[in-house]
């Protein structure tokens, strides 16, 4: 990305004002994703210093501010608690410490990647965004729209109660986007199963987990029918990395070991 | 703009546009050992400290070092001094074009973990890609200087 | 094998300190700061013909200095790989040209006073294309209706079977007694294809060139170039500069596998400042590394072997399609490694056959690769022999150990095939291939794990393995030389042409040196490569350093001891037979009088008969002794998924005597893990319009630190007669084996067999699927 000026907000909304002065005006975040792009931009909004990288907690929710870096979430005791600690597993496997360092959560999400390792353990989580003008968006009724995002966005929350959590991303290398993520949390309101880079963006497996949900008891069975389900109701494609099928074959797998796991079962 | 950053223990002042990226404003200044392998972020290669935690220096806005305490390998030189005496004793340096960020990042790492594992050791540097070595001379040098003899 | 003090023996490499330190040592590290940069324009079209470029948008940006095209250049096809001359690679490419035959090929270049302009210059570039029909499937080259090379001027330098119009760059053929015959006549037989993909070498450094003019008004480029004195050869003819008026220094170079054995941007480099006179830089993006350099040549490999019932292998047929790319550098040779490193491997056979073509295809050109066509081979052969055990259900361990090549033997092969031509007969006087294969059944532990074992959790172990031969330089062709000359107070300093590009050939060239000469490698500085200060060397590749140059610096070792006691002996006034020398002294036998190497040098220089000592011998090989070796793997495999990972890579290598046992066995494992990424991930995927999708670290995939966690690698008890001290060649036999044994412990796992690189758990999972 190229850019003419350099603007450090003095807070949200001198950051917000600033956006809207240009169309091409960009939020920075760890700009790494950013620096790929070919993009040419008037002024870029830093909102480093505005006390968004802080990992809160209160009663009943973590708030996880949007310049929180992946390196502070792999070390977050507090999120380690939460669902197996799927969230850091997730994040730790992102790339090496350099780029953990600099990549923050924020940036993770706006751009809806297909390939996130953030966002498929954050909608098992029933995470929920928070943006400096619409205020809270589920992270799953966020997945669905399509656009620039030209909001900003403060934090991500997620619920503290008590789960079970599985997550489990499939690459090639230990250094790679993931072929297929799947994440499952099991929690006293039920069970979420999140399935990413299919290639597209992570979307919930809704009808395995109404199977699930319609179940007198969870066993085997039913969970080995809950993940054909997750295989057979979800659109799988094709890129270079993985082809269609073989993905949707991933998917029924870990969707059954998954879900195995969380109940406690032996596979 | 001017921006004023401490580098390796030496206050800075540098005249950069904004978008410049830290390994170029290094690589100008003749920071040599700050190279780059590749334009993605993804090799390693261009690995320095900032405030003591490694970063990928091709991908980082100058402007975001002001203020903060920047480490190329020239700021540990005793270190990587030690650091290559024990590359020699594994045979694990080869070409040599990875090694400087590789000894920022086992800096960083013996600052910030107690006694890491082989396993921390491997999970900490997957970042840095190396081709020449098969990367098993590496680990066991590492070990060597972090004081591992087992 | 007598005692060494230095050879064989845990000697840090001599540079390794400040290359961690981070010292200038790298081409871009001595580039002049006011270098002109240079920006090159790359072909979006597979195939295409230029044309009109209208260059007067970019050279009238400010800041841009000059904008070179086809016009710029002296019309002189030449081939850019770096071999003996004359070349084996057909003279196919112009510097610039009016036609680009891959995505990526140059169209011009620009050199402005930064970055940032020859960039926005490049955009100001108005080329007019008449697109062609690219050929992709190289399966489809061969007399394909679109002709990728019909230009005018093009040429083989000797027979090689380049017949263009057919889209053919070379071709060849070779039979021992009559294959179809004892085939016929085999009671078993096994006939299978085998695909080979195309690999990037991915050293860290990219390509990396500048150029200035000196005081004298001559052309200095440094290069990050494995073959500097083959770069100045090349780039005399090509531009017509005369071949004094050009000098090439490889600085440091960040690793090279093959990839750096050609010109890239030297060209570039070296008109812009010829035209401009003024400095210039060309660092290659790690976009234009992969897509626009050398990949590894793709083949298509169809085995057939015959045996007898009892386990004799009688026959080996190997047919080989090579795709050799835009442009056909190393076309033949690596072709001819296929069979000629390969096939001896089972040299009791009675008849055997190597042929086929390398076609030319519009995609970037393959080149030089580390393996250069010993591995594409290697996985055919490996295969399918594991396929023979299993059809005479015998060990596949066993097979091996009845029919593999051993000491004292020979094959056919050796004298047939060479380097573009005939070879050299030779005996295998070492090879511990016997050793190596029951040793490493050991390590790995084979008989308790092969084929496999069940370890729960939907998991299975299994184990693979596979055996490898390459070569030590090639006879007669490849030269090297070492100057060694005597300094003030007694230390030398070793030049040698021979190029370090990281594998720590300085090292191990000084430890020779000073093995030979009884001092400690400290006092032996190295310097390499120079054309205008360093002897003649072919360079950094087919596994010819340690032996080539190793035994060039040995002679040049002793020729100077010779000297030196000729001086020590008339300086204590004695004869040459009643000197004892002892390395930093002379004693005399006659009267116990001695002589230190310091007091000796000095006088030398200052005091009486004041001279200086210097001495340079040449080497070249009559032979190329193989290395040998037996990989074996185990495996961990997903049942369900396939994903599976190494668990124990067991290596153990007759490469001679290891000059340094840790450098030695950083080539191996560096070899292995290359091997592995080719055997398990690494795939060069380009598009259906032929543009490349793998043109970074985030798509094209080598293994990390994490990914291959345990190697283990021990070396065979072996000393080669004519290498120095015993020493044959191990750049590159590391790399060989894995693709066959990584397919072989897959077969023993799920009794599936991948024939195609690289074995993906979703080709396994698919080939599963077919089986059921
Ligand atoms: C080499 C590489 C490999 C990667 N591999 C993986 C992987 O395997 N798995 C994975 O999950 N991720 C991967 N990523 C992505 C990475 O984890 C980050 O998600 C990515 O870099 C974006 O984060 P950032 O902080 O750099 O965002 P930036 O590049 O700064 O921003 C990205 C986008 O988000 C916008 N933005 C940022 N913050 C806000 C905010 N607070 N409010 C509104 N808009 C905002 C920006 O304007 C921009 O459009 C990889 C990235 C790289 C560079």
């Amino acid at each position: 990305m190229k850019f003419t000026n350099y603007h450090r907000a003095q807070s949200l909304e001198d950051a917000h004002k600033t956006l809207q002065k240009d169309k091409s005006n960009t939020i920075v975040g760890g700009g790494l994703w950013l620096k790929l792009s070919r993009r040419e931009v008037d002024t870029a909004v830093d909102l480093a210093g505005l006390d968004l990288d802080l990992i809160e907690t209160t009663d009943k929710t973590i708030r996880i501010g949007a310049m929180t870096t992946l390196t502070q979430i792999e070390e977050s005791d507090t999120l380690r608690q939460i669902a197996s600690g799927i969230l850091v597993e997730a994040v730790s496997e992102i790339m090496g410490r350099q780029l953990r360092n600099v990549a923050t959560l924020g940036g993770s999400i706006i751009g809806r990647y297909g390939f996130s390792d953030c966002i498929t353990p954050l909608l098992a989580l029933d995470a929920r965004l928070d943006f400096h003008e619409r205020g809270i968006v589920s992270l799953q009724d966020f997945l669905t729209e399509k656009g620039k995002v030209d909001d900003i966005l403060k934090a991500v929350v997620i619920d503290k109660t008590k789960a079970k959590g599985y997550f489990k991303k499939v690459k090639k290398t230990a250094h790679d986007f993931p072929i297929l993520n799947v994440a499952v949390v099991k929690s006293e309101d039920g069970t979420r199963i999140a399935i990413g880079s299919r290639p597209a963006v992570a979307t919930l497996a809704q009808a395995a987990m109404d199977h699930l949900a319609a179940a007198t008891t969870i066993d085997k069975k039913t969970i080995t029918q809950a993940a054909r389900i997750a295989k057979e109701s979800l659109k799988y494609s094709t890129n270079h990395r993985a082809g269609a099928e073989y993905r949707a074959h991933l998917a029924e797998v870990y969707t059954r070991r998954g879900l195995m796991e969380v109940n406690g079962l032996e596979d | 703009m001017k921006i004023e950053m401490n580098i390796n223990g030496r206050k800075r002042i540098f005249d950069i546009r904004p978008d410049e990226l830290l390994a170029d404003t290094l690589r100008r200044h003749d920071y040599t050992s700050v190279r780059k392998g590749c334009d993605t972020t993804s090799c390693g290669v261009c690995t320095i400290l900032i405030d003591d935690e490694p970063v990928p220096s091709c991908a980082y806005l100058t402007v975001r070092a002001e203020g903060k305490k920047i480490t190329t390998v020239e700021g540990i030189a005793e270190e990587a001094e030690r650091l290559a005496g024990c590359f020699g004793d594994e045979g694990a340096d080869q070409c040599g074009f990875c090694n400087p960020g590789i000894a920022l990042s086992v800096h960083a790492l013996k600052l910030s973990a107690k006694a890491p594992t082989e396993e921390n050791i491997r999970h900490y540097l997957v970042g840095h890609l190396c081709r020449c070595s098969g990367y098993q001379s590496q680990v066991k040098a590492i070990r060597r200087y972090l004081g591992d003899t087992t | 094998m007598k005692k060494t003090k230095t050879v064989n023996q845990r000697i840090r490499s001599i540079d390794g300190k400040g290359i961690m330190m981070g010292r200038a040592a790298y081409t871009d590290d001595v580039a002049p700061k006011e270098a002109l940069v240079i920006k090159v324009l790359r072909s979006p079209h597979a195939f295409a013909r230029i044309k009109s470029i209208d260059k007067s948008k970019a050279e009238a940006l400010p800041g841009v200095e000059i904008v070179l095209t086809h016009e710029d250049f002296p019309r002189n096809p030449f081939t850019r790989a770096g071999q003996g001359y004359p070349e084996p690679s057909p003279h196919d490419k112009y510097a610039l040209d009016d036609h680009v035959r891959y995505v990526g090929d140059e169209v011009a270049c620009v050199a402005a006073h930064d970055e940032e302009t020859a960039e926005a210059a490049l955009k100001l570039l108005e080329v007019d294309y008449e697109i062609k029909e690219p050929v992709l499937d190289f399966e489809k080259a061969k007399g394909h209706a679109s002709i990728i090379h019909a230009e005018e001027g093009i040429h083989e330098m000797f027979p090689i079977g380049f017949e263009p119009e057919k889209n053919v760059a070379a071709a060849y053929h070779m039979e021992v007694d009559d294959v179809e015959k004892r085939l016929a006549e085999s009671e078993v037989t096994v006939t299978s294809s085998f695909y080979t993909q195309a690999q990037s070498h991915t050293a860290l450094e990219p390509h990396t060139v500048n150029a200035r003019l000196d005081y004298q008004d001559r052309l200095v480029l440094y290069s990050a170039t494995q073959t500097p004195f083959h770069v100045r050869r090349i780039l005399s003819q090509a531009l017509e500069i005369p071949l004094n008026k050009i000098r090439v220094i490889k600085p440091r170079v960040g690793g090279g596998f093959g990839g750096k054995q050609a010109i890239h941007g030297e060209m570039l480099a070296a008109m812009v400042t010829m035209k401009t006179k003024k400095p210039s830089r060309l660092t290659y993006t790690r976009k234009e590394v992969f897509e626009a350099t050398y990949t590894r040549h793709p083949m298509r490999i169809d085995m057939r072997l015959g045996a007898t019932k009892d386990g004799r292998i009688t026959a080996i047929d190997c047919y080989g399609l090579s795709d050799t790319g835009a442009y056909g550098e190393h076309a033949l040779t690596v072709f001819m490694v296929t069979g000629s490193k390969v096939l001896p491997l089972y040299n009791k056979v009675d008849a055997v056959r190597f042929h086929g073509d390398v076609v030319y295809t519009n995609r970037v050109s393959s080149g030089a690769y580390r393996g250069y066509g010993a591995i594409q081979g290697n996985y055919a052969l490996e295969s399918a022999i594991d396929m023979l055990a299993e059809k005479l259900g015998m060990d596949p361990v066993e097979l091996r150990q009845k029919n593999m090549i051993a000491e004292g033997e020979t094959s056919p092969i050796f004298e047939i095939m060479g380097e573009g031509t005939e070879g050299t007969a030779m005996n295998m006087e070492t090879c511990k291939l016997d050793h190596c294969v029951k040793r490493g059944m050991e390590l790995i532990g084979y008989k308790d794990k092969f084929p496999r074992r069940e370890i729960g959790n939907n998991k299975l172990r299994s184990v693979g393995m596979a055996i490898a031969m390459q070569g030590s330089g090639i006879p007669y062709i490849d030269m090297g030389a070492a100057t060694i000359k005597l300094n003030d107070d007694g230390f030398y300093n070793l030049l040698v042409g021979a190029t370090d590009i990281g594998q720590g050939s300085d090292t191990i060239l000084a430890q020779i040196a000073a093995e030979e000469l009884g001092v400690d490698v400290e006092k032996v500085v190295v310097y390499s490569s120079d054309t205008d200060l360093t002897p003649f060397d072919a360079g950094a590749y087919a596994s010819s350093t340690t032996y080539v140059s190793g035994n060039a610096v040995w002679k040049a070792a002793k020729t100077m001891k010779k000297r030196l006691i000729e001086e020590a002996a008339r300086s204590l006034g004695v004869e040459v037979e009643d000197i004892d020398f002892r390395g930093t002294s002379f004693k005399s036998k006659k009267d116990g009088e001695e002589l230190s190497l310091s007091d000796l040098s000095n006088t030398l220089f200052y005091n009486d008969d004041q001279k200086q000592l210097s001495v340079t011998e040449s080497y070249y090989g009559t032979k190329s002794p193989p290395p040998f070796m037996a990989g074996f793997v185990e495996i961990e495999i997903d049942k369900e998924t396939c994903e599976y990972e190494v668990v124990d890579y067991v290596s153990v290598v007759d490469c001679g005597v290891t000059i340094n046992p840790k450098l030695a066995q950083g080539q191996v494992e560096g070899g292995i893990v290359q091997g592995l990424g080719m055997a398990m991930t690494e795939d060069v995927k380009i598009a259906a319009n032929g543009k490349l999708v793998t043109a970074d670290f985030l798509n094209y995939k080598i293994p990390t630190g994490k990914d291959i966690r345990k190697l283990t690698t021990e070396f065979a008890a072996s000393y080669e007669e004519s290498g120095p001290y015993g020493a044959k060649s191990v750049g590159e036999i590391g790399i060989d084996t894995p693709p066959a044994a990584i397919a072989n412990a897959v077969y023993n796992a799920l009794g599936v067999r991948i024939k195609s690189l690289p074995i993906t758990p979703e080709k396994i999972q698919a080939a599963r699927m077919e089986k059921d």
